[in-house]
């Protein structure tokens, strides 16, 4: 059966004031209602005045996504009544919206058509007390600059939903005008169908994870009522995150007229050619470009340029690692080791506890051979789960290498003890010295380096004469 | 007479701010029971304010151009710290916690507030009548309606409780109480005073405006609070000019249009004449006459509803007891108490106009109401434009009529609409208009021109305040 699915994705722009005043946007931690001003708050009287950084940093994403910006924009209210919504209306883009008509290429090299992306205010926030028979407003939130992208019905898969949330993360994250890593920072509602039903808008959708699981469970019973020769009926359905189900909203709640109509308090916006031209011009490097860029620049796999650049800070990381150790084995260790472990932690690299520093000292020890590749590893894991810098971990942990003449006598030692395979291998069983090498590692704690030990475990018993 | 001496005199030291304030606070005492132009007086603060400039010019210190003198505030524009209105109920104890940027510029310059003056609720009315604090009587005859929407602006100057008022002007509300208490009332140039702190009715409407006894006074106070500030996006610069410094009763270069629509079916023929005679004064000092047309004048009216309406469906919908204003400690979902925050809170007329202005922008209605009214605005701007590339200024009444009785129209709608038809057309191409009294007290003369032609509408509106008295 056929799915098609559309999104519309809301990401919050990290302009440092709102959108139409002069309050924070850095409310994250803040006590309730303290970033508010007589605007954001929809006080009697007050006027909207346009952040024209938002307008840059649209623009900016237009491009990214390949949009047509357009020359001149108008601010349209949206009508409708919410506690969450101060003045009653919401300022936001219409029929003359920032970009239309762009594109991203997923890394399966699909391409979703963006239809439109428009500027927005993002409402205040209820907080509902557990157990409490009332709900408080925080408006600390109301009128942070929001940007709106709405796809064509381009996705066939849950999984497909979510890597374009992934790369439209990806994409704003290396203009620096987003941060995804922020609580609420991107939230989506979906359009989701089925051949031969109707279409269900499923709302408040607000993670990968969150999208995947709505549209998997919108996909399931959207075929068992089609199975079962029901209807699946056109309605806006609500995304419970915690049960993983969606729920069909009241009918009343769908019923919205918005009566949109021109803002009157914000003039016409005009963005010239020129304007545009400087934005394109200012534009820093995008992931593709990136990738590119690190294939042709460094000796390092396909893979490896992709996995460096699903973001800005680890691309950055890399890159400026690369400047002082060897690029390929950096990319080797950023991509298989570093990343592997944040994986299993669920940590971003901008949130962990590694930095630049720390990760070029162990590559460094590691190439001098004071450290083994094992214990590289041990440190990395040793700095995500409990900090600290791996010059005093080496020291406390005692993964110093095995240097070479305190190898020789562990080596002597293992081979006393071990007087039967050495015959072994004498006699040509090859095999021998895997188990001798394994003696010597064990002996040693890991911190003799394998290769070496194979090497000189060789060339001591080619000196033994049967 | 002139209040602008008066400033002169004090910031000389020849007068006390206090001494000149308790002038207006003893008329205040006398009168302000019959007339009720005050929502909310400001009496002890006014005096301390008083006191603090008379203290700074005893002291050598510089004062600003409103030094120590009054000034009436309708209650539509915001006062921090003093309860502001908007003549409704739904805000009758809002005391709020910031300063329009008029009001910063009038403190500035050490004007001082005297009170918070009466207006229909929202400011939507012709004639006062809507006002949640009851209605203003007319000082000229109490029996009458003082016109609105700044009714009590235009009594408190008529009866002496202050020297000076602001008010504003969505359709007429500063003209037609002006014209109907025999004061003078000038409705800006659209942009050309910031609207941030005036409680929006309709946005792309409303604006600032004077009321004041003589014109040169309505210059003075329109030079102190004009000018582009960084809270409107559509307040525009105006050209560096003061207005005051430019009256000029030299009218011999000036070519007079007369809209005759203006002068059609509706207008009483008294007002007709009285106009007419002052058309011919000006023709005698000079001008030209020349007789004009603005064609889409007869859908003006009904074109302004719709904008007006439309936008203020939109601009009231804040009022939903949540933050601030009327609230309701019944526990209800969310769609029925704010129903009943504004079903409480809001007057009838108030109540009519949002529901009108809602269906006017709903689906499948918009394009029939609200876009057809941008389109006929559109052809009033083109015909306003061509009036004026074919005259310096227009000349018309004010209001259709003189004032009228209270309760008379208040409960017939429509024929209370009826009565801006001379005016709204003005705010929907937002141009500069003037009124000033005619020989008659109590009907008005709209003088009409360029946009930033403050100085040429107001120097033709002293001749015929000259030649009146």
């Amino acid at each position: 059966m056929n799915v098609t699915i559309g999104l519309e994705v809301h990401v919050q722009l990290l302009t440092k004031s709102k959108l139409f005043c002069n309050c924070g946007t850095n409310y994250r931690d803040s006590e309730p209602n303290t970033h508010t001003c007589p605007v954001c708050l929809g006080l009697p009287g007050s006027l909207p005045v346009l952040n024209k950084k938002a307008i840059e940093y649209g623009t900016m994403a237009g491009l990214a996504l390949n949009c047509d910006i357009a020359n001149e924009m108008q601010f349209h209210r949206k009508n409708y009544f919410y506690p969450d919504l101060p003045k009653g209306f919401q300022i936001t883009q219409y029929d003359r919206p920032l970009g239309q008509n762009g594109e991203i290429r997923l890394d399966q090299d699909k391409k979703i058509r963006i239809k439109r992306i428009h500027l927005e205010e993002d409402p205040g926030r209820l907080v509902h007390p557990p157990s409490a028979r009332y709900s408080l407003i925080d408006y600390n939130r109301s009128g942070v600059p929001l940007l709106e992208i709405v796809t064509k019905p381009d996705m066939d898969s849950p999984q497909e939903a979510r890597s374009f949330l992934k790369k439209i993360r990806e994409t704003l994250e290396f203009l620096d005008i987003f941060d995804g890593s922020l609580d609420g920072a991107m939230r989506c509602d979906a359009n989701i169908s089925l051949e031969g039903g109707g279409r269900a808008e499923v709302k408040n959708i607000s993670s990968y994870k969150g999208a995947e699981k709505a549209l998997s469970y919108e996909i399931t019973r959207q075929k068992n009522l089609l199975r079962r020769g029901k209807e699946v009926k056109r309605e806006t359905r609500h995304f419970d995150e915690s049960q993983e189900i969606t729920r069909s909203m009241r009918e009343k709640e769908q019923e919205h007229d918005y009566r949109y109509f021109p803002e009157p308090d914000l003039p016409l916006i005009q963005l010239t050619e020129e304007k545009i031209n400087s934005i394109k011009e200012k534009l820093p490097e995008l992931p593709e470009e990136k990738r590119k860029r690190f294939l042709d620049q460094y000796e390092i796999t396909k893979d490896q340029a992709k996995s460096l650049t699903t973001s800005k800070t680890l691309a950055n990381f890399f890159e400026e690692i690369s400047q002082q150790v060897n690029p390929k084995k950096t990319a080797t260790w950023v991509t298989d080791s570093l990343m592997g472990e944040l994986n299993y932690r669920d940590q971003s690299l901008s949130e962990s506890n590694m930095n630049k520093q720390k990760f070029i000292y162990i590559l460094e020890k590691l190439r001098d051979g004071d450290i083994t590749e094992k214990g590289a590893t041990k440190i990395i894991r040793h700095i995500l789960d409990e900090g600290g810098h791996p010059k005093e971990i080496i020291k406390q942990k005692d993964f110093k290498a095995i240097k070479s003449q305190n190898l020789d006598q562990i080596i002597h030692k293992i081979l006393e003890k071990n007087s039967e395979a050495v015959e072994d291998y004498i006699k040509g069983k090859e095999e021998a010295i895997n188990y001798l090498v394994g003696q010597v590692m064990s002996e040693t704690k890991g911190k003799a380096k394998p290769a070496d030990t194979r090497k000189k475990l060789q060339k001591i018993l080619e000196g033994y004469d049967g | 007479m002139n209040h602008i001496e008066s400033i002169l005199k004090i910031k000389k030291g020849e007068l006390s701010s206090l001494e000149y304030l308790e002038k207006f606070i003893d008329q205040i005492n006398k009168k302000e029971d019959e007339i009720n132009a005050f929502i909310t007086l400001n009496e002890e603060k006014a005096r301390e304010k008083a006191k603090e400039i008379d203290k700074k010019i005893n002291n050598g210190k510089e004062v600003g151009k409103l030094a120590g003198t009054p000034i009436a505030i309708k209650d539509s524009i915001i006062t921090k710290n003093l309860r502001t209105t908007c003549g409704s109920q739904m805000l009758k104890d809002f005391s709020p916690q910031y300063d329009a940027d008029v009001i910063k510029k009038i403190k500035k310059e050490d004007g001082i507030i005297i009170g918070k003056t009466n207006c229909d609720e929202f400011c939507m009315g012709t004639s006062t009548e809507t006002s949640y604090f009851g209605p203003t009587h007319n000082p000229i005859d109490h029996e009458k309606v003082p016109g609105g929407s700044s009714g009590g602006s235009a009594a408190a100057i008529k009866y002496g409780a202050s020297p000076f008022s602001l008010g504003s002007d969505t359709g007429g509300s500063v003209r037609c109480p002006a014209s109907f208490c025999g004061t003078v009332g000038l409705k800006p140039t659209y942009g050309s005073i910031s609207r941030y702190g005036l409680i929006a009715y309709a946005s792309s409407l409303d604006q600032i405006g004077t009321i004041t006894n003589t014109i040169e006074e309505s210059a003075y106070l329109f030079d102190v609070i004009k000018g582009k500030t960084k809270n409107d996006s559509t307040s525009l610069k105006y050209p560096d000019r003061d207005v005051y410094e430019e009256l000029d009763t030299d009218i011999s270069q000036k070519t007079i249009g007369v809209p005759q629509e203006f002068f059609g079916e509706g207008v009483d023929q008294e007002v007709n004449e009285e106009v007419k005679k002052s058309i011919k004064d000006l023709e005698d000092q000079g001008a030209k006459i020349k007789s004009v047309n603005i064609p889409s004048m007869e859908y003006a009216l009904a074109a302004y509803y719709l904008v007006a309406i439309g936008e203020a469906s939109s601009n009231l919908a804040r009022f939903d007891g949540v933050r601030y204003g009327h609230y309701s400690n019944k526990n209800k979902d969310w769609e029925d108490y704010f129903s009943e925050v504004r079903r409480e809170g809001f007057g009838k007329e108030v109540k009519r106009r949002i529901m009108l202005g809602t269906y006017a922008l709903s689906a499948g209605y918009y394009e029939k109401y609200y876009q057809k009214a941008l389109k006929i605005r559109t052809l009033l701007k083109n015909d306003f434009e061509r009036a004026l590339n074919e005259s310096d200024l227009l000349v018309a009444p004010t209001m259709p009529f003189k004032p009228f009785e209270l309760g008379e129209k208040i409960e017939d709608p429509l024929s209370l609409y009826f009565a801006d038809i001379l005016t709204v057309p003005i705010n929907m191409v937002g141009l500069p208009a003037l009124s000033v009294p005619s020989k008659e007290e109590d009907i008005g003369i709209q003088i009409i021109g360029e946009p930033f032609s403050e100085g040429e509408i107001l120097s033709t509106g002293k001749i015929i305040e000259e030649e009146n008295q």
